[in-house]
C-alpha cells in the first residue's frame, strides 16, 4: 500500500509522519507524476485558497478527479475537506467537486476561536478522540450518500463520508492518536 | 471547549508550513497577495525597506489599517508589535489578529525583556538569530520562529547565516553527550528543557520560517532547502516592478523547491527585483537584527 500526501502547502510532514508510524509507504505529492501508483491520497490542512492555486498550476487538479475516478481513496483535513467538497460558502477557492457536502470556511471565526475537544466518533470506538481544530470549517449540509461520522455537542457536523472519499474539519495529525489514520487505511485497504 | 491552548497556537504555523506569508500596506497589497497563493499576511503601515529609510520611531500599525486588511482576505492576517510592548499586543489580540509578530523590524519598547507571550490567547512568532535565542523566545511562549535576518535590505545573506546558526545549534545539539546538556544550555543561555528537547527530538519545537531579505524565488527555495518550514516575504514583493508576478513565482518556488526547472522556468521575466543594500554599509547602529536578546 502506498499513500501520497498533497503537500502543495500545510502540514503535509505531521500526516507523512503518522504513515511512517504506522508502517506505511508514504510521499508527498507536489507533481501530477507523483501520483502514479497510489492506493490513497491525504489533502493536509493548510491554506486552501494556497493549496487550489498549486494544484491548478501544476495541473494536480484533472489528474486527482482522474485517480478518484478510478478508485483512489482521499481524506481531507481541514483545507483539504474544503477542497473535496461540491459546494461551498464564504470566500470560496475553486475546489475538485468530488464530495456532495456543503462547506463553510473559518466557520468558528479567526484564530482566538481555534480550539481543542473531545469527540464521540463511534466508527472509531468508544474512547473518545481528542480533535483540534484551528480557524476550522464546518460541514453545512451532505448528501443523500454521504454517512455523518461526528458531530459537536451542538450538532454542527464535522466529519463525514462518502464512499472512497473521507473530510473532516479537524486535525487528526496533530495529535499521538492514529485511529482517524487507521480507519482511512482500512477504506483503502477495503476492509471497510 | 479549550481556546488559545499550546496546541491550537503552534498547530496554526504548522498550517502555514510550505507557504509564503507577505507584508501588505492596504486592503489591495493583501488581495494581490491572497490571489498570488500567500498563506497569510502581514498587516503593516509601511514595508520594512519605507521604515528604514524613514527612520525615528517605528510602531505598531493604525488599527484601521489592520481591520481594512482583515476584512479584505480570507487568510490569517498578522500583525507586528514592538519588543517589550504588551499593549501594543492586547490592541492586537483585541482587534482578532491571528498572529502576533513581535518584531525588532519596529523600534523596542524595552530593551531588557521581551513579552511573556504565555499570558496571550492569540500566537506570537518571534525572530532568532541562532538556537538559543529561538529557544529563549520559545520558552517565553513564541509559537513559531523566523530568522531575523536584516529586513528592508533584499539582501538575503543574514537570513542565511541565521538560519545555518540554528541548523548548525540543532545538530550539535543531537550529538552532545547528556551530560554536557546542562553546561551547553548555560551558555547558549536557553532554558534546559528546551535545550534538552532538542537533544532528543532533533527539531525545534515550533515551526521555524525564515525572513529578512528574501527577494527572489530562488532566495525563497535556498531558505528552505536549508531547512526553513516556509517563508516571510517583507518588502520584496511590493518593493519589485510587478508585485503579482514575483508574489506568485515566490509561492511556487517555496513549494517546488527541490525542483530546479520550475525555480528557473518562475524566475523568468519577472522584472526588477526590489534595490538591495550590502549589509556592510549599513551603519552598526542601524541594523535591526541586532535588537533583542
Amino acid at each position: 500500500m502506498k499513500i501520497g500526501v498533497l503537500a502543495a502547502q500545510g502540514a503535509f510532514a505531521e500526516h507523512i509522519a503518522v504513515l511512517h508510524k504506522l508502517k506505511i509507504d508514504a510521499v508527498p505529492v507536489r507533481l501530477p507524476r507523483e501520483l502514479a501508483g497510489l492506493d490513497g491520497l491525504i489533502i493536509p490542512g493548510g491554506e486552501s485558497t494556497t493549496i487550489s492555486k498549486l494544484m491548478t498550476d501544476y495541473k494536480l487538479r484533472e489528474v486527482i478527479k482522474e485517480r478518484a475516478a478510478q478508485g483512489m481513496v482521499i481524506f481531507g483535513t481541514c483545507a483539504g475537506m474544503i477542497l473535496l467538497a461540491k459546494h461551498g460558502i464564504n470566500g470560496y477557492p475553486e475546489t475538485l467537486k468530488l464530495m456532495d457536502i456543503t462547506v463553510a470556511r473559518n466557520a468558528f471565526g479567526r484564530q482566538k476561536e481555534s480550539f481543542e475537544t473531545d469527540l464521540k466518533i463511534p466508527v472509531l470506538g468508544e474512547k473518545p478522540f481528542h480533535a483540534v481544530f484551528i480557524r476550522a470549517p464546518l460541514i453545512k449540509t451532505v448528501g443523500e450518500k454521504v454517512e455523518v461520522l461526528a458531530k459537536l455537542a451542538d450538532g454542527t457536523i464535522i466529519a463525514a463520508r462518502e464512499g472512497k472519499l473521507l473530510g473532516a474539519s479537524f486535525h487528526p495529525e496533530l495529535t499521538d492518536d492514529a485511529r482517524f489514520h487507521e480507519y482511512f487505511l482500512n477504506i483503502v485497504a477495503g476492509k471497510h | 471547549m479549550e481556546t488559545g491552548t499550546w496546541k491550537v497556537k503552534t498547530g496554526l504555523a504548522q498550517m502555514l508550513k510550505g507557504g509564503v506569508i507577505m507584508d501588505v500596506v492596504t486592503p489591495e497589497h493583501a488581495k494581490i497577495a491572497e490571489d498570488a497563493g500567500a498563506c497569510s499576511v502581514m498587516a503593516l503601515e509601511r514595508v520594512p525597506a519605507d521604515i528604514r529609510a524613514a527612520g525615528g520611531v517605528a510602531r505598531m500599525s493604525d488599527p484601521t489599517v489592520i481591520e481594512a486588511i482583515m476584512k479584505a482576505v480570507t487568510i490569517p492576517v498578522m500583525a507586528k508589535c514592538r519588543i517589550g510592548h504588551f499593549v501594543e499586543a492586547q490592541v492586537l489580540e483585541a482587534l482578532g489578529i491571528d498572529y502576533i509578530d513581535e518584531s525588532e523590524v519596529l523600534t523596542p519598547a524595552d530593551e531588557s525583556y521581551h513579552i511573556w507571550k504565555h499570558d496571550f490567547k492569540v500566537p506570537f512568532v518571534c525572530g532568532c538569530r541562532d538556537l538559543g535565542e529561538a529557544l529563549r523566545r520559545i520558552g517565553e511562549g513564541a509559537a513559531m520562529i523566523r530568522t531575523k535576518g536584516e529586513a528592508g535590505t533584499g539582501n538575503v545573506v543574514e537570513a542565511v547565516r541565521h538560519m545555518r546558526a540554528v541548523m548548525d545549534g540543532i545538530r550539535k545539539l543531537v550529538n552532545t553527550p547528556q551530560e554536557e546538556l546542562m553546561a551547553i544550555a548555560k551558555e547558549m543561555g536557553a532554558p534546559f528543557e528546551l535545550v534538552l528537547e532538542v537533544h532528543n527530538t532533533g527539531k525545534l519545537p515550533v515551526v521555524n520560517f525564515a525572513a529578512g531579505g528574501v527577494a527572489t524565488p530562488a532566495d525563497a527555495a535556498l531558505m528552505m532547502q536549508l531547512g526553513a518550514d516556509g517563508v516571510f516575504v517583507g518588502s520584496g514583493i511590493f518593493k519589485s516592478s510587478d508585485p503579482s508576478a514575483r508574489a506568485k513565482a515566490i509561492v511556487k518556488a517555496t513549494t517546488h523547491y527541490k525542483e530546479p526547472a520550475i525555480i528557473a522556468e518562475v524566475s523568468k521575466g519577472l522584472g526588477e527585483a526590489m534595490p538591495g543594500l550590502d549589509i556592510k554599509q549599513i551603519p552598526q547602529d542601524e541594523l535591526l537584527a541586532t535588537r533583542g536578546w
